[in-house]
């Protein structure tokens, strides 16, 4: 017989342990979010949809639900409508300070979101501005700009410049060949880093607490609120919600981009 | 070290540009550029006539690409001046200059069918739709591709894709056709085809194009002029012919096919012909060529021969007629490459030269003792002082 605790046998189970360990939690949400009874606890006793029907009828929710999306999407538009040109910059042409500039548009990876949550709401008081819903959407501007442009640099040096140099000797104007060539060529890159920018949006919870109002909350400072005050089954069921959208949308658009990208 | 005092042969590189009808198609004067510190292309004064197909041939690092990319617009020269049709081109946008360029990586844009491809330039010509879809498919039979309009280039072969690139660059009918390495990409076999159908297709349209290679048999065999560049500067200019049989120094005999260079002093002058002692004791004759015969007993050379130019003979088997030369050697090693045999011949002193012959009935092998035998007007003088000869020289030393 062969002995049990050998070392892969040991990496297997240790394995399996990391696994359980990080994903039982979220598990159990999803599990309990199916669960009729307000108080959770296994076995449970029946299967319901209870608390997606009372959260599709909970207007604050909704509210929050609408918000985290428009400012999701709006996030994406912006920031890649900022990344693209900086990014062309940045690979394309050679200027003084580029290096430092580049290092700086990218800081705010490094910074705790603890820290850039105070800082723009203190640049915000100084300005002697109300919070908004405007300094939502340049927070996660800047929380998602070093993202987006870090995926849309990289496409771009993958492009090799001879395709614009044709372009350029063929006749289209710098502009033109950037419509006509650059910005095919990025597509699947700008693609990712919109769904990248959408998604960090979306879940964004620290820096956001700081920038939501009473009437721009979004969904996961919702549900820290929520939780101050009660632990109702409801918060499963959104909680549910967020993880599927969370991981289907970057699962769909990498399926998309892959079928677009095709005989690229 | 464009070349000695002794050689008047080589073109003065200020020129003024030629007066009167017909001006050159492209003319570069004085043209400079740097990179930094780095000097790519020095001092360069070309003129391109109409429809001719100019070869910048050189090794990689020599600016003949640098030169190339500023007829297209994607470099500016430091300094200097490039005329188009007379007209000074150097702040003309490059989508402006009405150029064809074809890249060694062929560039066809990915995203793009090849219809939309070749059609691309024609776009911002405005031209109308129909007749659009008429170049196109007139150009993709002249590049002999007919009905692969609805294709991806990722569908197609490198050559054909090249061939799309040719076709895409002559739709527009473009004043000049830039050519960058076109065939470096492409299998050896294909390569050959390739350089037939542009030498083709550039002699059917007429169109004036500057082809960049490092590869002489591209050179040799497509162009009606040849400028042979290195360290950005221009070693020579002329037809094929002119280049291969009359280099002007060390480097263009060096570059374009086998050479062997012997140093030496001119002992006598007769005529044309001219009697060269050499450092490796032999004395041989050569011939010059009127222009060339500006020797003085005494001056020192370098002897360049070709390695084809030679012949060997059995020992003793020829006499040592009256105005060919003829010394002995031993063969000390051998290739046979299936239509030549190429031989290396110790001739003493240490010296050996390297022979190739084509075949014929008889093949020497190893340790055969030879006689040798060239043609006086097949050794060509150039003069001793040459850097590049040295440099070459130490290099072989070390």
């Amino acid at each position: 017989m062969k002995p049990l605790l050998t070392g892969w046998n040991l990496i297997k189970v240790y394995t399996f342990l990391v696994y359980i360990f990080m994903f039982a939690p979220i598990v159990a949400v999803v599990i309990l979010s199916f669960n009729p009874q307000q108080f959770g606890s296994f076995p449970m006793e029946g299967f319901s949809f209870r608390w997606y029907i009372r959260l599709a009828q909970n207007d604050a929710i909704l509210m929050a639900f609408k918000n985290s999306m428009i400012l999701g999407a709006l996030t994406s538009i912006v920031v890649t409508a900022v990344a693209i040109p900086a990014a062309m910059a940045f690979v394309r042409y050679e200027f003084p300070f580029k290096n430092a500039l580049n290092t700086l548009l990218l800081t705010p990876i490094m910074i705790p979101e603890v820290v850039l949550g105070v800082a723009l709401l203190l640049f915000i008081r100084w300005l002697q501005q109300p919070k908004s819903f405007m300094l939502l959407l340049i927070g996660h501007v800047v929380i998602t700009l070093p993202y987006v442009l870090l995926v849309v640099q990289a496409r771009l040096v993958g492009i090799k410049r001879v395709y614009e140099e044709a372009a350029l000797t063929l006749g289209a104007n710098p502009f033109q060949t950037f419509w006509e060539v650059t910005f095919p060529l990025l597509m699947p890159a700008i693609f990712a880093g919109m769904l990248f920018s959408f998604t960090i949006s979306f879940d964004d919870v620290t820096a956001t607490l700081f920038w939501a109002t009473a009437s721009n909350q979004t969904v996961p400072v919702k549900i820290f609120g929520m939780l101050r005050n009660s632990i109702s089954p409801e918060i499963n069921a959104l909680g549910t919600v967020m993880i599927v959208l969370t991981i289907s949308i970057p699962l769909l658009a990498g399926y998309l981009s892959r079928r677009f990208s095709k005989g690229v | 070290m464009n070349s000695g005092a002794s050689t008047p042969q080589t073109p003065s590189p200020s020129e003024p540009a030629p007066k009167g009808p017909p001006a050159p198609m492209v003319q570069f004067r004085g043209v400079m550029k740097r990179f930094g510190k780095t000097l790519a292309v020095e001092k360069i004064d070309l003129d391109i006539e109409e429809g001719n197909l100019v070869t910048l041939l050189g090794p990689s690092g020599c600016g003949k690409t640098t030169l190339l990319r500023m007829v297209a617009g994607l470099e500016t020269p430091t300094e200097g001046d490039i005329f188009i049709r007379g007209r000074r081109i150097n702040d003309v946008p490059i989508h402006l200059r009405n150029l064809g360029m074809i890249f060694q990586n062929y560039a066809l844009f990915p995203h793009k069918t090849i219809f939309d491809n070749v059609a691309f330039g024609l776009k911002y010509r405005k031209i109308p739709k129909e007749e659009i879809a008429e170049k196109v498919s007139r150009a993709l039979q002249m590049v002999r591709l007919p009905g692969v309009e609805k294709r991806m280039p990722s569908q197609l072969s490198g050559g054909q894709q090249q061939r799309i690139a040719l076709a895409r660059a002559i739709v527009i009918e473009p004043d000049v056709l830039l050519m960058d390495e076109p065939l470096s990409a492409l299998d050896e076999n294909l390569r050959e085809e390739m350089r037939r159908e542009i030498d083709n297709i550039q002699r059917m349209l007429g169109v004036t194009t500057i082809f960049v290679t490092h590869d002489q048999r591209e050179a040799l065999s497509m162009s009606d002029k040849i400028v042979v560049m290195k360290d950005g500067r221009k070693q020579q200019e002329g037809g094929p012919e002119e280049v291969y049989n009359r280099p002007s120094n060390h480097f263009v005999a060096d570059f374009l096919g086998h050479s062997n260079f012997e140093w030496g002093k001119v002992q006598e002058i007769e005529g044309d012909r001219i009697q060269v002692r050499l450092d490796n004791g032999h004395t041989l004759w050569a011939q010059t060529r009127g222009e060339r015969g500006d020797w003085k007993v005494g001056d020192a050379v370098q002897m360049m021969v070709r390695a084809q130019k030679f012949e060997v003979h059995p020992r003793g088997e020829v006499e040592a007629a009256d105005g060919v030369n003829i010394f002995e050697g031993t063969v000390i090693d051998r290739s046979y490459m299936g239509g030549e045999v190429s031989y290396f011949i110790d001739i003493g002193e240490e010296r050996e030269i390297h022979v190739i012959s084509m075949m014929r009935t008889l093949i020497f092998s190893k340790g055969d003792r030879i006689s040798v035998t060239v043609d006086p007007k097949h050794c060509h003088l150039l003069p001793a002082d040459d850097e590049t000869a040295r440099e070459a020289e130490t290099k072989k030393a070390g």
